[in-house]
């Protein structure tokens, strides 16, 4: 249960590597949030290897996205399985962020 | 196969939640449950009702303890989490994706999900005693 950052310039990559729950969302969205103001406009959330998701991963994905909107800047969501598609589709979250198949698909939306 | 069951007793750390939903994932794999259960319904309503009751029901208070009794057989998973704290009247619960904030709030989506991810959520208060009682059911098939 963890996740990385890639920075190049305004472009971020966050790599979730697990789970994004209750236990890690504010470590997750603090270190996103730290970047944004160190001027990450493009945030791109990668999923391949994530597990799943609960209503508090959900909920930070959900804030992030405003905060970064408000910066000017986007929030992508690449990768999801089967399952967490379902869960965005379930939630009709799938509506608020552009979900990509994957990371370079995101990395390459303008 | 006989039915399997288990019982924690814990504090309200969410650090704890982790590793009995892996043991009640563990326990659901073994009795054939779907993989989208094992990787999706039951890790993450299990993990909403801990999570609630660490954090909603007992407010992080490390003074206060969490049950949680799970029965797992082919037919059926039957989850129950007791918390100590005030408890809520789920019923009133309504969070819907038709909310006028849905798009904007953090928190105030568990509810929801349990309720799609499971058959049956249903909740209880003793009366006059402390603590709040939530139940989980979902069917195999």
């Amino acid at each position: 249960m963890s996740f990385s950052l890639h920075r190049s310039d305004h472009v971020l990559v966050v790599t979730v590597d697990g789970q994004l729950v209750v236990t890690n969302r504010q470590e997750f969205k603090q270190a996103v949030l730290d970047a944004v103001a160190d001027g990450a406009r493009t945030v791109v959330v990668d999923f391949a290897n994530a597990g799943y998701i609960d209503s508090s991963g959900l909920g930070a994905l959900v804030s992030l996205s405003k905060r970064i909107r408000e910066a000017g800047g986007d929030l992508r969501l690449a990768a999801l399985n089967e399952d967490l598609r379902t869960l965005f589709e379930l939630t009709r979250l799938d509506a608020l962020f552009p979900l990509y198949p994957s990371r370079d698909d995101a990395l390459a939306a303008h | 196969m006989h039915h399997q069951s288990r019982q924690w007793t814990i504090e309200s750390d969410v650090a704890r939640i982790d590793s009995v939903v892996a043991t009640i994932v563990g326990l659901c794999e073994v009795a054939g449950y779907s993989a989208r259960h094992c990787r999706l319904n039951i890790p993450v309503a299990v993990t909403e009702a801990l999570s609630n009751a660490i954090v909603c029901g007992n407010g992080s208070d490390a003074a206060r303890d969490v049950r949680v009794s799970v029965m797992v057989d082919r037919k059926r998973l039957f989850v129950e989490v007791v918390d100590e704290g005030q408890g809520f009247d789920l019923a009133a619960v309504q969070q819907s994706p038709d909310d006028d904030d849905w798009f904007e709030r953090e928190d105030g989506r568990g509810v929801f999900l349990m309720r799609q991810l499971m058959d049956c959520v249903e909740s209880e208060q003793p009366d006059g005693k402390q603590g709040h009682r939530l139940r989980l059911i979902l069917y195999r098939a």
